[in-house]
This record gives C-alpha cells, structure tokens and sequence, in this order.
C-alpha cells in the first residue's frame, strides 16, 4: 500500500506538472538529446527521489523516479541484490526506464523492459495513473509499464516505480579475446554479457565460483583472457542487423543476442513498417492528445 | 438478448466462405456450444459462425467480413483458459486458430524460433529438444495449451519464477488488428525502435487483435538439475521456507507448494511418491551450471531442516520426472474428490505468504467449503481450488462469496488479481478494487489505439465504465454465464 508520504510526494508532482501547457521530466540528462530536442517554451519538472520502500525478502523495491541509479544500486548493495537497470553514472531511474536502453548484461539478466512491476504517472491531464502492480507476477489487465519503459516520457511522466531485484551474483568475470561470438555464445551456457567490435570478444561470466573457473576454461580454449571490463558503449544504439547493410565508418559494440549495436556514427537507418508508425500515433493520441508531453521528443527516433 | 435475423447471418456467413472452404466456416449447433465455453466454470457464451483460418490471409479475410457485418471477433486457441477470456458473448465471429499449429522455423544460434498460434506449448519444447533449447513457460496446462494463448494470457507456470513470465519470452508478434491489416510487433532480433508494442500486447487477452504467428526466444536446457521434495508438519512451516529461500538470495527455477489434501487426492491418482503424514510439501528445483546447482540445493535443504522439514532429493531424471508427475496431475486428480472445483489466481509479496494462506483456509470454513491449495509459492502465485458439486443447492454462491473473500484478502496485503490466468469475465468487476477510474481509463486508451471501435473479444477485462461498449448488455456479466 502507498503509504501518506510518498502519496503526497506524487501528489505535489501531480500538481506541478498540472493539466495544461507543455511539460517534460529531467533527470540525469545522460540522454537528453535521445529522439529529437526538447521544444523551447517547454516546462521542467524533476520526478520525487528517494528509496520509498525495500524488504529484501521480497525482493522487489519502491522509488521515486528522480532516485539516481548509482543510489539505488547502493541501497541494493547493502542487501547483496540488484536491480537489472544500467548504471549509467548521474542517470536517474525514471530516466534510464523512459529511454530504455538495456543494461549492457542483458543477455544473461534479461531486459530492462522485464523490470519494471509497476509506474505511477502523470498522465496529461494531470491526473495520477498506476499501471501493473506491486508483486513479481501479474496479468491484471493490460500491460501498460511494458509500454512506459523506453516511452521518452511521451505517454505519461514516470514519478515512482516498483522494480524487481535479483541476488547479485556471488563471483563474476570479464574475459577478452579474439574469437567468434558466436562461438563463445555456443560453447558457454549461460555468458551474461557477450560484446563484439569486430575484431574482439568481450564476454562476462557471472555465478558460483567453481562455475565461473569451468566456464572461463572454455572461453581460453577459444583465446580469451582476463580483463578489466570492455569499453565504452558508442552512443547510438541502431539494430545489429543494420550493421550488415549499411556502411558505418565510426566505431562499433554489436551486444550479442541482444540484437543492438552501438555505434559511433550513423547513416539513415531503414523507415519503420507504415502500421507501425500508425499505432504509435494512435497511442499518442490516446495518452496525450494535446501533445504536451515530452513535445519535440519522438521513441521511433530515438537511436 | 435479441435474435439476429436469419438473413443478416446469412449474408455474414456466406461473405465467410468466401474466405475459407465451408468445411473451416462451422455454423452447427454442437461446434457453436463447444465453442461457447472454454476451460473455466462460464456457461452460456454464444458463438456465432466459428472459423477455422490456416494462414494470416485468412484470419485477414475473417477479420474483413465480421467488420463489414458490424460483428464482434473473439480469437481462441485450445480453449483451456479459466477466466472466460475466450467465451463468446453476443454471437461474435469466432476465430479458432488451432489449425495454425506449425513450427515455422528454428535459429539455435540466435536461440529464436517463429512459431503459428495454435501450437501445442510442449509440441514446441518436444522438437526444441534436438538443438538442446527449450521454451520456458510452462502452464499446468501445456501438454493441451497453444502459444496463441499463452501469448493472450501472458501465461506462466512453473518454471517462470526465475525466468519471467510469456512475456520475457516473446520477441514478436505477427498480429491481424481489427481494421484487417496485419503488422509486426516486436523484432524477431530483440531491438524494434519505439514504443514497446509487443509488450502491451502480450497478455492483451484477444483484445487488441488476433496473433497470426510469435517469435519466441529460447532457453539453453541446464546441464545441472536438481529436484527437493520437502515435507512439512504444517502449511506455516512450508511457507516459511519458501520466504527463507528468496530472502536467502536464492532465485530457483521452480517452487511449488501442495497442502495435505491434494497429496492425498495425487497420491491415489498417480502415485508419485509423496509423503501422506505430511501437511504440506514444497518441490524446489535449482538448475543452472553444476557449481551452483549444489551449492543452492544444499543451502535450500539447509533452510528447510531449520524450519523442520523433511527432505529428499530426486536421485535420478526418472524421480524427478514422478515428483513433477504428481504436480502436474493436480487438477485431474480432484475429480476423485468433487465434480467440480473453482481454480483462483491471485498474487500476494513473497514475504505474506504465510498469512495469506492462513486466510485461505480460515475463509473457506466460513463458507463451508473443502480447498486443496498446489501453487507456484516461489512467486507469491496462490491456487486455491475450491471444490464443490454443482447439484448441491446454494454451493455455487458459497463458492463465489468464498471467491471474492480471497481476492479481498490477497489485496489487502499488496497482491494483484492474477498471477498468470488473466482477467477474462471471471474478474472483470473485480478490477475496480485494484485500480482507481484513471488506471481503468488508461487501459482502455491502449485498448482503443489499437483497436477503437472495440470489436476484438469483447466485454472482457475492462468494466464497462471504462469502456463505450454497450452498458445494457455488458454492464453486468449476462445472465447464465455463471453457470
């Protein structure tokens, strides 16, 4: 149950963010720019933070969505859990659900879109909106958090959510080498990252100890070794499979299995199927009719 | 309920087998009363002309000519839902799509298979097994369910407690919307741009469109598996157990808990070897690489010796295979008991397991009632089976007033109205307890962008204040439905 505090924190974003004029949501600002510019004459508003809610047992957790990711992930910490979200350094976790992007372990932890339980947003009249709900499993009614997570804040402006959390793994390791993703993909069973530029694999074991040492044996087989970690991700995330027929000239990081690359630069990448596109216009017009949130910002854009 | 004109059926009927062979467009009394109930306790659904598509062109040309009549459309896979999700109300075209059942192509590598909508859910495991995959959902149901509805349901099962629910599973939709057109949610390679439309649209209950083919991702089989049965002295202690285990940080691939009464009724029906001097027992499988796959087992008999339980592993794949045997034999083997039974699916926090379930049994005294408890206890997924005979005077309100207890009592603590059977008839006025008139309004603005004059399946999920359909006919659940 929502307890007084936290309904009144929602509330007073409720209230600042109103019912009229063009609003959109800050937080960290790591992606401000993702899906087009936020218009000029548009009002800001910051989401309320903080951890509202945390019993470890149940292994699910409340914020605010202006938390920042490395303080949720600190509170985690102290519980040995995380939360399956990428630790971008000043994001919030509003912010790293609008925009979507999945952690770079997903293949192994699976995607950001399955962590989120349940959202209250502000819908664009202004009225306080719950989707889902609060526990690990649930199939009542339609599954509107599915379609918050990577929304740019253009359906309704995230203020608190429930996240599922995991044990942190007991041992983990990144391994490199020059050899065929594919293959490492193959021979390991269960990689929680695989990373490839082209050239080098990057891949991450995580788990029991012993498991860990049996899994890496096989990596070495294939002509890895220990590392520190991969690099940085490039900045644009475009479908792995548009690697193989457009002509990118800059840096890229396919994440394997994943079916995302992130690139350096890019070129145009192909158009949406019309229907698509059709849907995405119908549902904004459904939640936000006078397109006053997010204005400027479109998801379809976002790469 | 008024009568449509024998001439109006006519015409729809006869645009209908232009699409499809008359033999797939089936207007006879039989298959429309099969057609007007599927698994759940709903009588006196009304299917109009049911239809039996083998392509997405045809489901198209279905969907073309209910249109052009005005005509409501209800897809429906097996039929095995137990919330009423595929009953037909006001003679809507019914579109069947177990003739859709063909495994359409497999990627190991990618670990993707695209699959048609009628697919039997274990068909699909059973020819994963060559390239050594599988597909994790796993309903009670799946030796009968299709992929189509655990699509529609956003089912579960088992062995979704560490791996998620339908939904983590499915990368995308081939989807026939309303208007006739068929579009692709989703991306077979896991990254569509925009908004995630595949994920509004799994667990959508048929309400959004009808799914013509999925592209489900695939799961590696563990090389490591082991199974504990524990056995318990109460139901107290059981649940305790299974809320030590995750507060322990252990996440395993299944825990099911069944009380004293369905041991009984699984013991004498199939003999699984489970323990009748106890009053509950829970089933854990930990699986992964062989390292933590010990580790786990021995931690979680740790936690059940502690809490006074009794354990015993599974020593080979042939007992293991007996104790999930008896799980999954369940709901056959109640019919030895009563003729009837009411299956409920809420959903409480882990960590009120115990509690709830103390409620349970206290609610059913109250109304005078016999329940066996078999339940996914790792997710908080409870299963009371209310049994009861219909022929007995009164029963069927004491069933549903015992019904209604539970749902008030899992919400109480921060549950949810279904864990994994869907909303259907059977809770569609429950919803309000869950959710404020903006949460309502809000589903039913995802329900009308994809489908806005709300001719896909009707009258389920959303109340009707949350809707524009028709509030005379819909606003209460028509009459004999209850059964």
């Amino acid at each position: 149950m929502i307890g007084g505090k936290t309904r009144a924190a929602l509330e007073s974003f409720a209230a600042e963010v109103g019912s009229d004029s063009p609003v959109a949501v800050v937080g960290g600002r790591t992606h401000w720019d993702l899906g087009g510019h936020c218009l000029e004459e548009t009002r800001l508003v910051r989401a309320p933070a903080g951890i509202r809610e945390f019993d470890p047992a149940d292994m699910t957790i409340r914020v605010g969505a202006g938390t920042p990711v490395e303080e949720l992930d600190a509170a985690l910490a102290e519980a040995g859990q995380q939360a399956n979200l990428p630790l971008v350094p000043g994001a919030t976790v509003g912010g790293v659900l609008a925009v979507g992007r999945d952690d770079v372990h997903a293949l192994g932890r699976g995607r950001l879109r399955d962590a989120l339980l349940e959202a209250v947003y502000v819908a664009d009249d202004g009225r306080l909106v719950k989707a889902g709900g609060p526990t690990v499993k649930n199939v009542s009614g339609f599954d509107l958090c599915r379609l918050l997570v990577g929304s740019l804040g253009t359906l309704g402006l995230v203020g608190e959510v429930i996240l599922r959390t995991w044990p942190r793994p007991a041992a983990q390791l990144w391994m490199a080498g020059q050899c065929d993703p594919a293959e490492l993909r193959r021979k390991l069973y269960w990689p929680s990252s695989i990373l490839w530029d082209g050239q080098t694999s990057w891949v991450h074991l995580e788990g029991h100890e012993s498991d860990i040492e049996s899994e890496a044996e096989q990596a070495r087989l294939l002509g890895c070794d220990s590392t520190d970690g991969p690099p940085p991700l490039p900045a644009y995330r475009v479908p792995a499979t548009a690697l193989e027929s457009e002509r990118f000239p800059g840096r890229y990081l396919v994440q394997v299995g994943t079916g995302v690359a992130y690139v350096s630069e890019h070129g145009p990448l192909p158009d949406p199927d019309p229907a698509v596109v059709a849907l995405h216009q119908r549902l904004k017009w459904q939640f936000d009719p006078r397109g006053r949130l997010n204005p400027g910002r479109d998801p379809l854009a976002a790469i | 309920m008024k009568l449509l004109k024998a001439s109006r059926r006519d015409s729809l009927l006869r645009d209908l087998r232009r699409v499809l062979p008359p033999d797939r467009v089936r207007v006879a009394p039989l298959e429309r009363s099969i057609m007007g109930r599927d698994a759940s306790i709903f009588e006196g659904g009304q299917a109009g002309p049911v239809c039996f598509p083998i392509s997405t062109e045809e489901v198209q040309g279905c969907v073309d000519a209910a249109r052009r009549h005005g005509r409501a459309v209800v897809p429906r896979g097996a039929g095995t839902g137990l919330a009423g999700g595929a009953v037909p109300l006001e003679e809507p075209v019914v579109v069947v799509t177990t003739k859709m059942n063909r495994l359409l192509s497999v990627d190991a590598d990618q670990a993707v298979a695209w699959v048609q909508p009628g697919m039997i859910n274990l068909d699909l495991s059973r020819a994963l097994a060559p390239y050594g995959l599988h597909f994790a959902p796993d309903p009670s149901s799946q030796q009968v369910c299709s992929l189509g509805g655990n699509v529609g349901t956003n089912a579960g099962g088992p062995h979704c407690l560490a791996l998620g629910v339908t939904s983590a599973h499915v990368l995308a939709v081939e989807v026939v919307l309303m208007s006739g057109e068929a579009v692709v949610l989703g991306d077979p390679d896991g990254c569509a741009p925009g908004l995630d439309l595949r994920g509004a649209y799994v667990g959508s209950e048929g309400m959004l469109g009808i799914t013509t083919a999925i592209a489900v991702r695939l799961t590696p089989n563990p090389p490591a598996v082991q199974t504990l049965l524990l056995a318990f002295d109460s139901v107290d202690e059981a649940a305790q157990t299974v809320s030590a285990v995750i507060a322990d940080g252990i996440v395993p691939a299944a825990i099911e808990m069944m009380d004293k009464n369905i041991i009984w009724a699984v013991e004498n029906f199939v003999g699984a070897g489970f323990p009748l001097d106890a009053a509950a027992v829970v089933i854990v499988e930990v699986d992964g690489l062989p390292g933590g796959v010990a580790a786990e087992a021995d931690r979680v008999a740790e936690l059940a010796l502690e809490r006074g339980g009794r354990v015993r592993r599974a020593a080979d794949d042939h007992e293991r295979a007996l104790i999930w045997k008896g799980r999954k034999s369940a709901f056959g083997a109640i019919a030895q008991i009563k003729p009837n039974y009411y299956l409920h699916d809420t959903v409480v926090p882990r960590t009120r397991l115990a509690e709830v379930m103390s409620r349970v049994y206290e609610i059913v005294e109250e109304h005078d009632l016999q329940v066996m408890n078999v339940f996914h206890a790792g997710d908080g997924n409870l299963h009371p089976l209310l049994l009861y005979d219909r022929r007995e005077p009164g029963t069927l309100e004491r069933v549903h007033a015992a019904g209604s207890a539970i749902i008030e009592a899992s919400l109480a603590v921060g549950g949810v109205l279904s864990g994994e059977h869907g909303i259907g008839i059977e809770k569609r006025d429950f919803m309000p307890l869950m959710f404020s008139e903006a949460d309502l309004d809000a589903q039913a603005r995802l329900r009308r962008a994809f489908d806005p004059d709300e001719m896909a399946n009707p009258g389920k999920v959303l109340p009707t204040g949350a809707s524009c359909a028709d509030v005379n006919t819909l606003g209460k659940i028509p009459e004999g439905v209850w059964g």
